[in-house]
């Protein structure tokens, strides 16, 4: 337990520097952008010179850069992401409204690729030259060239627009009033397309990396020890050679979740889920800087916290795993 | 047997070669067998495909040549992911050996950099620099690179750790030489096949990185691109969802190209070093 304690300590020491790296590389950047928060705004509602520096003076936007940097920092202390100008509401309302529809297909997209990918790649993995293990590692090769986007118009072409069995996008239907159960149900059935979508490309990754693994470990001495004893061979390849091929799939779940909250971008803008990446999509469509810096950050912090709980789990997996080792 | 024979002689490098070669001909040929802007009207609009031989794969909403358009989309995707991957793999390159060899507080400040670069998701990364600066094809390029350069740093610090404590090392310091020359002429060259080993998947990572920036409307537009494509195709989704597959196809058969024959190389590679 202390073990993994020094490791949270020691990491959260790391990730609050490069924290302060994002924060501060992205507000330079977004800084660069030609108009502001004002000329947003003015666009959408009009307004005259004397509106614009009013506006500009309680904004704070006639300041200078490093100012301001300062004021930004200073809020974020106070979980303070400033006001969104498309949305009229604090941004870290806007977001947390937006947070859960990303997370539940984040979590469930994971749960797909991880769970069916490493069953797949154990299955590929067990034997080695086989026709099955050659099948699917070439059908995990092409899966894994597909754009998940276009992946998605796909499934909503055959699943929504022929068949008619799925729905064609959305969150949840609109206006049902559903409650419990039921509206978890709908919830679900909403989401089988986006997180197909998301999930199958890394259901591609999982099961090449489980069965590279395995084909490691079935050439180390403890396999031949256990063939030795005379253990079955689904005993060799559960017990063995899979659970010790299991463990770089944990790290690469951490690693994987910065790029999968990405794809969740442009998934979202296909099936039109009301989550964080349709929100960053919308950001830049109204030119809403704060909002976009609003949405980078929390993803930087939702990155973070992932790797850090992927850590602490692999510490407890691997007691191989010391505290010095894993921080480096 | 000869390094070209050997690398032909997996099915795998075979089949990527042909794909390869074939993308790498639509993209050389599109000005010749399709002059004049691709983006201009070429017939009725919504002309199913083969059903009028001047226009083979019909045209799309606005009566524009798919067959045209997927020629000079060829040309964009491979132009923007080979001078994307090429960026991440020198920018990579440098600040993982600059990290590596300097070591102390460089290397610190170098790595946090490069932990922030990944902490941030890339492809909002890339939609951020894009919307910022504005889209072109310059932009999109060092868009898709600022995400993609922090594998190739890890990787060659890593290899320029190990290096590093060499014997020549060791006596090109002793000869007195600056140890930038050290790093840039002595080291980094050694350190460069693991690095370059990952190309093929970084390069199948920015076509598929354009793709969806040009997806989401954020591509240079003046150019034609896959993902503007399936975008454009979006639109008639029901009546005429061929527009948003073909497009789709030619992708794929672009990024397996890429890996097959990328895994192609590093067999053949591994073979000669006695690894495999």
């Amino acid at each position: 337990m202390t073990r993994a304690l020094i490791l949270l300590r020691r990491r959260l020491v790391g990730s609050i520097f490069v924290l302060l790296i994002v924060v501060i590389g992205t507000f330079l950047l977004l800084e660069a952008a030609p108009g502001d928060a004002v000329d947003a705004y003015i666009v959408s509602t009009g307004g005259d010179a004397g509106m614009i520096e009013l506006l500009r003076h309680r904004w704070g936007l006639d300041q200078s850069e490093l100012t301001r940097l300062a004021n930004y920092l200073w809020a974020l202390l106070h979980l303070d992401l400033g006001q969104s100008v498309t949305f009229s509401r604090p941004i870290r309302d806007v977001i947390l409204e937006r947070l859960p529809n990303t997370l539940l297909l984040m979590v469930s997209a994971t749960a797909l690729s991880f769970g069916l990918g490493s069953a797949l790649g154990i299955y590929a993995g067990a034997r080695p030259g086989s026709v099955r293990d050659r099948f699917l590692s070439i059908g995990s090769l092409a899966l894994y060239a597909v754009p998940g986007f276009w992946l998605g118009l796909v499934l909503i072409v055959v699943f929504a627009v022929d068949l008619r069995w799925l729905p064609i996008g959305g969150i949840e239907t609109l206006a049902s009033d559903k409650t419990g159960l039921d509206r978890a149900t709908d919830i679900a059935i909403h989401l089988v397309l986006p997180v197909s979508a998301l999930g199958f490309i890394y259901l591609a990754l999982y099961l090449r990396m489980m069965r590279a693994g395995m084909a490691e470990v079935w050439r180390q001495d403890f396999v031949l020890a256990a063939r030795a004893k005379g253990l079955s061979r689904r005993r060799i390849v559960l017990a063995h050679v899979a659970r010790n091929a299991l463990l770089p799939l944990v790290t690469m779940l951490g690693l994987q979740s910065a790029q999968m909250l990405g794809g969740s971008v442009v998934i979202e803008s296909v099936f039109s889920v009301p989550g964080l990446g349709r929100l960053a999509q919308e950001a830049v469509a109204a030119r809403d800087t704060p909002l976009l810096l609003g949405i980078i950050l929390t993803s930087a912090v939702l990155v973070i916290v992932i790797n850090l709980l992927v850590d602490i789990a692999y510490a407890f997996l691997d007691p191989r795993v010391g505290a010095g080792e894993a921080g480096a | 047997m000869s390094p070209v024979r050997r690398f032909l002689s997996t099915p795998e490098a075979v089949a990527g070669t042909i794909l390869l070669t074939a993308l790498i001909a639509m993209a050389l040929s599109a000005s010749l067998l399709f002059p004049g802007d691709p983006q201009a009207i070429a017939g009725p609009a919504l002309l199913p495909p083969f059903q009028d031989w001047s226009l083979p794969l019909g045209t799309d909403r606005l009566g524009r040549d798919v067959l045209a358009e997927l020629f000079h989309g060829a040309r964009t995707s491979l132009a923007v992911g080979l001078a994307a991957a090429a960026a991440a793999l020198a920018v990579g390159s440098v600040v993982g050996t600059l990290a590596g060899f300097a070591g102390g507080l460089v290397d610190e400040v170098l790595m946090r950099i490069t932990d922030a670069f990944q902490t941030v998701p890339s492809f909002l990364l890339a939609l951020a620099f894009v919307s910022v600066v504005g889209p072109s094809l310059g932009i999109v390029v060092i868009a898709i690179a600022l995400g993609t350069w922090t594998g190739p740093a890890r990787v060659a610090r890593a290899e320029v750790l190990s290096i590093r404590e060499r014997d020549y090392v060791a006596s090109a310091r002793a000869i007195g030489m600056h140890p930038l020359a050290i790093a840039f002429r002595e080291v980094l060259p050694n350190a460069l096949p693991p690095v370059l080993a990952m190309s093929s998947v970084i390069v199948a990572a920015a076509i598929l990185t354009e793709a969806a920036l040009s997806f989401l409307g954020l591509g240079d537009p003046n150019r034609v691109t896959w993902g503007g494509m399936i975008a454009e195709g979006r639109a008639v989704l029901r009546t005429a969802p061929f527009l948003s597959i073909v497009p789709g196809i030619a992708l794929v058969l672009t990024v397996l190209g890429v890996y097959l024959a990328g895994e192609g190389i590093v067999e053949t590679t591994a073979v000669r070093r006695g690894l495999s």
